[in-house]
This record gives C-alpha cells, sequence and structure tokens, in this order.
C-alpha cells in the first residue's frame, strides 16, 4: 500500500495516489502563483529597500514551488511507470515521453489544472493589498507548513520544515507593514480598509479543504482558529477590524483548488508561460 | 556536517578539492564555511557528495551544484553524483567560525545568535560599534538584511541568523 500523508486516515480512504499527486500540485500552485504575481513589483517598489523585499519573498515562494514540483514529477513518473504504456500520462507526452519535470508542471498545464487558492491569483492591487494578501497567506503557509512538517510523509515534511523558516521570516515582515499602514496616515489607513474589504473574501478557501487535502491528516477548523487568532492580534494593532461574518454565515468565494479560477488567473499563466510554449523544451 | 577527522584518505581527498569552492554570491566563503557540505562518500568507487541549500529559492544552488561537479572532474573524477538533501534544514550555526571572521573581514557582519531579531544592534563590521540601525530585512541576497552604522555612518550587510 502507497503510503500517504498520515498515516491516521489510511484506514479511512483508499490511499489514491491521485490524491498525493494532486496535494503536493496544490502545494506548488500556491506557492508559484504568489511568487509570479509578487515579482510583477521588480523594479515598481514604493522605494528600493521594499522593492528588494517582495521580490525575495518571490524567490523564497519559487523555490518553494520548485521543491514541491520536483517531488509532484517523481510520483507522476513513478506512477506512469506502474500502468500500462497506453496510459502514458499527457504531461509525459509534452515532453517527447520525458516524463513530468518542475518545468512541465508549471509551464505546460492549462489553468483548469492549477490547484491554488484564488487569492493568490488576484491582482497585485496597490501596495496595501500586495501587503495585506501577502500577510493573510503568509498566516496560512506557517500553521499550514507547521503542521505539514510533522507529515508522514518525509518529502512534504522536509520542504515544509525547510520553508518554514522562510515563511517565519516573511510573516514577521509583513505583519509589521500591516501595521505601518492600518495604523498610519489617513491615506494609508484607507486603503488597508479597501483592502481587507477586497481580499477578506478569499480567505475563507484556505480553511474549506478540497477532496484531495484529506490526506494532509489536517484539522482544519483547528488550522483556521490559530490562523484567526494570529489575524486579529495583528489587525488590532493596526487599528483595523476583522469583518464581522454575515448573519446569513460565512460565504466564501473558492474553487481554485479544484481547478475554477477567476479571471485573473489565464492572464497571470500567459505571461509566465508564454517563453516555454514559444520555445518548448527551453532551459535556462 | 563533515568532520574531517571521521572521513577516510579517499573522502579527505574530495574535502580538499571543495574546499577551493566558493559560493558564487559571497565569493569570500567557500562552501565549506557555509556548512552546505553535508556528507562525501563513495559508491562503487564513485563520489556521492551530499549538499544542502541555504534558502529554497537561492539562485546560486545551481551554480554550487556545477562549480563541484567540475571542480572534481578536473581532479579526474567520473560519475560525480550530488545530492540535494533538504532536511536537517540549513542553519547558520553550521558557518564555520573561519568563514564569519572572512565575513566580517569582507564588510558583512556575520550571522549572530544573539541578533536573531535584527532590529538590535548588529555589530558594525567595519568600526566594531554596536550603534546601528536596520535599514531593511531584505538585502541583496535572501541571506541577508540591510544596515547602516550610526557611528561610522556606512551601511552594510548583515548575514541574518537562519
Amino acid at each position: 500500500m502507497e503510503k500517504i500523508f498520515n498515516s491516521s486516515v489510511t484506514s479511512k480512504v483508499p490511499p489514491l495516489e491521485g490524491f498525493r499527486e494532486a496535494y503536493t500540485l496544490h502545494l506548488a500552485d500556491n506557492a508559484l502563483i504568489l511568487g509570479q504575481r509578487n515579482a510583477e513589483w521588480c523594479g515598481h517598489g514604493p522605494v528600493l529597500e521594499q522593492d528588494i523585499a517582495i521580490t525575495n519573498i518571490s524567490l523564497d515562494l519559487i523555490g518553494q514551488a520548485r521543491h514541491f514540483y520536483q517531488y509532484a514529477a517523481e510520483i507522476i513518473n513513478e506512477t506512469s511507470n506502474l500502468k500500462d504504456s497506453s496510459q502514458v500520462l499527457p504531461l509525459g507526452e509534452d515532453l517527447g515521453g520525458a516524463g513530468a519535470t518542475e518545468d512541465s508542471l508549471a509551464y505546460l498545464r492549462t489553468e483548469r489544472e492549477f490547484k491554488n487558492c484564488l487569492l493568490v491569483e488576484l491582482p497585485r492591487g496597490d501596495w496595501a493589498q500586495t501587503i495585506l494578501c501577502q500577510f493573510l497567506f503568509s498566516t496560512y503557509q506557517f500553521f499550514l507548513y507547521t503542521e505539514l512538517q510533522k507529515s508522514d510523509d518525509k518529502q512534504i515534511a522536509a520542504i515544509a520544515e525547510k520553508s518554514l523558516k522562510e515563511v517565519t521570516y516573511h510573516l514577521r515582515w509583513s505583519s509589521e507593514w500591516v501595521i505601518r499602514l492600518g495604523d498610519g496616515t489617513e491615506e494609508s489607513h484607507q486603503r488597508m480598509l479597501k483592502a481587507v474589504d477586497a481580499l477578506w473574501p478569499y480567505t475563507g478557501e484556505f480553511f474549506e479543504p478540497a477532496d484531495y487535502e484529506i490526506i494532509a491528516g489536517i484539522d482544519f477548523s483547528l488550522m483556521k482558529e490559530k490562523w484567526l487568532q494570529k489575524v486579529k492580534t495583528v489587525f488590532e494593532e493596526a487599528t483595523l477590524k476583522v469583518p464581522n461574518p454575515s448573519p446569513l454565515g460565512e460565504s466564501w468565494m473558492g474553487g481554485g483548488k479544484n481547478g475554477i479560477h477567476t479571471e485573473h488567473m489565464g492572464f497571470i499563466l500567459a505571461e509566465m508561460q508564454s517563453v516555454h510554449r514559444t520555445y518548448p523544451g527551453a532551459e535556462w | 556536517m563533515v568532520e574531517p577527522k571521521n572521513i577516510s584518505s579517499e573522502e579527505k581527498k574530495i574535502l580538499d578539492i571543495l574546499k577551493d569552492v566558493c559560493d558564487p554570491e559571497v565569493p569570500v566563503l567557500t562552501i565549506l564555511d557555509l556548512g552546505i557540505i553535508r556528507s562525501i562518500h563513495f559508491e562503487n568507487n564513485d563520489p556521492v557528495i551530499t549538499v544542502t541549500t541555504t534558502y529554497s529559492g537561492c539562485p546560486a544552488t545551481d551554480m554550487i551544484n556545477a562549480d563541484i561537479r567540475m571542480a572534481l572532474m578536473t581532479h579526474g573524477y567520473k560519475n560525480i553524483k550530488i545530492i540535494n538533501q533538504l532536511s536537517p534544514s540549513w542553519t547558520t550555526e553550521w558557518m564555520s567560525e573561519e568563514g564569519k571572521q572572512k565575513l566580517k573581514e569582507y564588510g558583512i557582519a556575520p550571522p549572530d545568535k544573539k541578533f536573531s531579531i535584527p532590529k538590535d544592534g548588529v555589530v558594525c563590521p567595519l568600526c566594531n560599534s554596536g550603534n546601528t540601525r536596520l535599514i531593511s530585512e531584505f538585502g541583496s541576497t535572501a541571506c541577508k538584511a540591510l544596515y547602516q552604522c550610526n557611528d561610522c555612518m556606512e551601511p552594510f550587510d548583515y548575514f541574518k541568523c537562519h
């Protein structure tokens, strides 16, 4: 039986190889798309130091994505070797049957195959929106990787352990910026309020697991509590408020984890993938 | 980490070659100073080098692997295998004392556990004053933060504790 991320769920679910692949791709896609989005600030940051900071964060995220894609490629190639040759995965065919690689997974999948949360694909907006997006996402990544470093899947645990050190730093930096802008000038405060309104509806998706996330063996409601507590603490210092849930119950924007994206996703992929698609197999 | 006293003479030869391979971004440091060489051994007479990266996105990673391969090939080794290890994750604790000294002489404040939160007075590598201030938590590479000394006024990089 194939080993899955958390042995405690082994008995409940058939250990679907597809789940392991999908979950690893989900983690990779989240990191890659936010890394790509933040990289748009390169040369456009409000001041040189913060231009460098946000692109450094991009670099960390893209590095994390590479580790996950490399692992996903391993999983895909192992799986395809087990199947009979008539069932070669399309990703392998794209590269002349050479199998999936980190590059084929990042550059040759289509929009519906990407499993990132919607939040990370949204336009970068102004600096306030970028900061808030990074903060909300870093807080989520912080608690997620803290759990995943205990995973039974040694490779996922190793990537999480390494990435967590970087994310801790991103979280500190973005928390300080949320406070600086929220509790800053009237203008910066207004911009943060707008950013909260714009991004908040996308945060619920973090904690509404897709079917494949069951193999992570994570208590999502507990993670949500920890996430909310951290966000509240920082918001308080920033003189911002966590929006009240609607009396009709919470309703969130979602679908990204299952490949149903916003209209912004096609554009970011087009830009990111165009060189690779124009020059297939090109390498640095 | 590779301990010279625990390794065979063949492995020691590899270690000596790796002493000449430098970090392309901080060329004053060798990859041994950085503490990224985790083990050296042989499989069927072919060298196997286990390397860990500093930061996930460090752009020097591929170049370091290529430099290791090139250095060993120059010394006649073939079929060199390089394994990239993620866990345990790299920490500046693995940096050699010699490496930290070299960083300081180069003008980069070496990592110091006492200053794990980079706001407290990192010591200026140029005038040794502790009266310094953080300019930016992210410097010219992922592993550094940017400071300025309030006494000699020079800006400088601090190699962050990680």
